[in-house]
């Protein structure tokens, strides 16, 4: 679904939402798959995966949107840690489940009642969200995407 | 879709079996869940990883489970932890770090882990059988019980691991179930120098390789040797698990699951088909390293994961050869192994340990590189003969690395400078 108000234009797009919640941001997107334990900074939310393509950017208060989670098992206990100081992004959009990703996020639920929420959407939807576009994520996996329209019209 | 609970799943959701295995359980079926598992099933082992990284929400999260009595219900062992317990005071560990370390090695083995404090659990204790249902942590022990073992893991994440421990329940799904076991894509190698498929780093090349082109599907590889070792495949599934997310591969001829082409495929076709030439392995060799030959060196790293005894042999008639041609260990380089007890143990009993003490040698127990904090920051560029390292390195400890055998981390630490002899690698 797609509406125009003045010069923005919403999408709406319905995912799997693998841990509800509600959340909003600036979306930093990635093609590339990334494994959070040597891939993100539990303390400052930098994406500190020297090969990977985001390296330096800060993923803290973002919908942070990569395809899905690799490697270390690890990974879980870095987002239960940046959930905790608080420099977790603000949700995950994969295109993949990553249960070990889930895990972390379930973890932050159970002990500090405070979890990241992640989204997974099919093929089509997730390449459609760019970096810029404001994303907003409702308990039932509904992701709201809001473009610019001047932005879209560059873009054709 | 509501996962199907047996008796007992519903009497520690009510919190009939105490605090702690309520918790436990509750993420379990909400992962369960997650990953679309219509039921729970049993597990008669587990490994922990989530003893590893000391972070305050992990600490937190062993100390609550303790607390609230939590009691492992089958062997468990656990991986490696923050800290080398005996010795962390030579490392110039800060205290305040070892003392949070210390409580939560205290948490896990309060729960009934067994100490044993190795990211080469294989290698050591309580070797899963062929065909047993374990949960298991640490991507590199993953793979291998999985493709070399034949033992059937899920990828279990830091904390559901010791869930899975306490309660001995999981969510019936993926590499449990057979069906799910068979591979999707077939790697050939082709045209490739036998002395250089059997030469150690081999291994942790092609691994990097397989891990990157294979991304989460299950590879079957056709080429590899069928005398490859238990060290070697150890450095295969590490780097595998780093560049990629293998949890599970086949060998033609040499992994148990795989004896034919047609049986690791369970007589279906390879999704994908990709000849692996020698072009490409030097091409991963290269992305291994981020240091120029040449550089200076501040620190040799080896055994991730943790040394073998075979390891230690193999180090020590390195260094033998160095101290008869009157060579020593460059001032301003530090080389350590990382290792198990097992191990240690074993290099206890034998001739090798003190030569490498007298070398110059750290050796710590317990634990690694990137969860502890031994690398001070003075050091720029370090050497490994591990892809995983290699591949963590730069972001964990803000490093360059430098790829290379272990004979090359002696000659380097010898010289001070990154050295490598490229010769076998060389594309005629």
């Amino acid at each position: 679904m797609c509406v125009t108000k003045g010069d923005v234009v919403e999408r709406i797009l319905t995912g799997r939402a693998l841990v509800p919640g509600s959340a909003k941001g600036e979306a930093l997107v990635s093609s590339e798959a990334l494994s959070l334990w040597g891939g993100l900074c539990p303390r400052t939310g930098e994406i500190i995966d020297r090969r990977h393509e985001l390296s330096g950017v800060i993923a803290a208060g973002r919908v942070f949107v990569f395809p899905r989670g690799k490697g270390s098992s690890t990974s879980s206990a870095t987002l239960l840690e940046s959930i905790r100081t608080g420099a977790a992004p603000a949700a995950i959009i994969n295109l993949k489940v990553d249960p070990i990703l889930a895990l972390g996020s379930i973890v932050a639920d159970e002990l500090y009642h405070q979890a990241v929420p992640i989204v997974v959407l099919a093929d089509k939807d997730f390449f459609s969200i760019e970096r810029g576009d404001y994303v907003t994520i409702e308990p039932d996996g509904t992701v709201r995407i809001t473009t610019k329209s001047s932005k879209m019209d560059r873009k054709v | 879709m509501a996962v199907k609970l047996s008796k007992l799943d519903e009497q520690m959701l009510e919190g009939k079996c105490g605090k702690a295995t309520q918790i436990a359980v509750r993420i379990l079926v909400r992962m369960a869940e997650v990953v679309g598992a219509g039921e729970m099933m049993d597990v008669s082992q587990a490994h922990i990883d989530g003893c590893g990284l000391l972070s305050e929400a992990g600490l937190e999260f062993a100390e609550t489970l303790a607390a609230k009595g939590a009691k492992v219900s089958i062997p468990t062992t656990l991986n490696m932890g923050p800290l080398d317990l005996q010795n962390w005071k030579s490392f110039g560990i800060d205290e305040d770090f070892a003392a949070k370390a210390i409580r939560q090695a205290k948490a896990y083995t309060d729960m009934g882990c067994i100490p044993t404090w190795t990211c080469a659990p294989y290698q050591s204790y309580l070797t899963p059988r062929f065909g047993q249902q374990i949960a298991w942590g640490e991507s590199n022990a993953i793979c291998y019980a999985n493709s070399v073992l034949g033992a059937r893991t899920n990828r279990y994440g830091d904390y559901i691991d010791i869930c899975a421990a306490i309660t001995g329940r999981v969510p019936k799904c993926g590499l449990h179930l057979k069906e799910n076991r068979k591979g999707q894509i077939l790697l050939r190698l082709v045209d490739i120098d036998p002395a250089i498929i059997q030469s150690n780093a081999f291994y942790p090349v092609f691994g990097h390789l397989l891990g990157s082109l294979a991304e989460d599907r299950i590879p079957v590889i056709d080429g590899l040797c069928s005398e490859a070792s238990s060290d070697q495949l150890k450095a295969l599934c590490a780097a595998a698990a780093s560049s990629g997310a293998v949890a599970l591969f086949h060998a033609i001829g040499v992994t148990p699951e795989a004896p034919t082409l047609q049986e690791a495929f369970q007589g279906d076709e390879p999704e994908q088909v990709i000849d692996i030439h020698l072009s490409d392995l030097v091409k991963a060799k290269s992305e291994l390293s981020t240091a120029q030959d040449g550089a200076k060196l501040d620190l040799v790293v080896l055994g991730c994961p943790h040394f073998s005894f075979d390891e230690f042999r193999e180090l020590a008639e390195l260094i033998q050869t160095e101290v008869d041609r009157g060579n020593t260990l460059h001032p301003d380089v530090r080389f350590v192994v990382i290792s198990g007890q097992t191990s240690y143990a074993l290099i206890q009993r034998s001739r090798f340990l003190k030569l490498l003490v007298d070398f110059g040698v750290e050796i710590t127990l317990d634990t690694c590189l990137f969860h502890t904090p031994m690398v001070s920051t003075e050091t720029k560029v370090i050497m490994t003969n591990s892809g995983k390292c290699a591949y963590y390195a730069p972001g964990e400890l803000d490093v360059q690395v430098a790829f290379g055998s272990i004979g090359e981390c002696v000659r380097s630490a010898v010289e001070g400078c990154v050295l490598r002899k490229e010769t076998l690698w060389k594309e005629s």
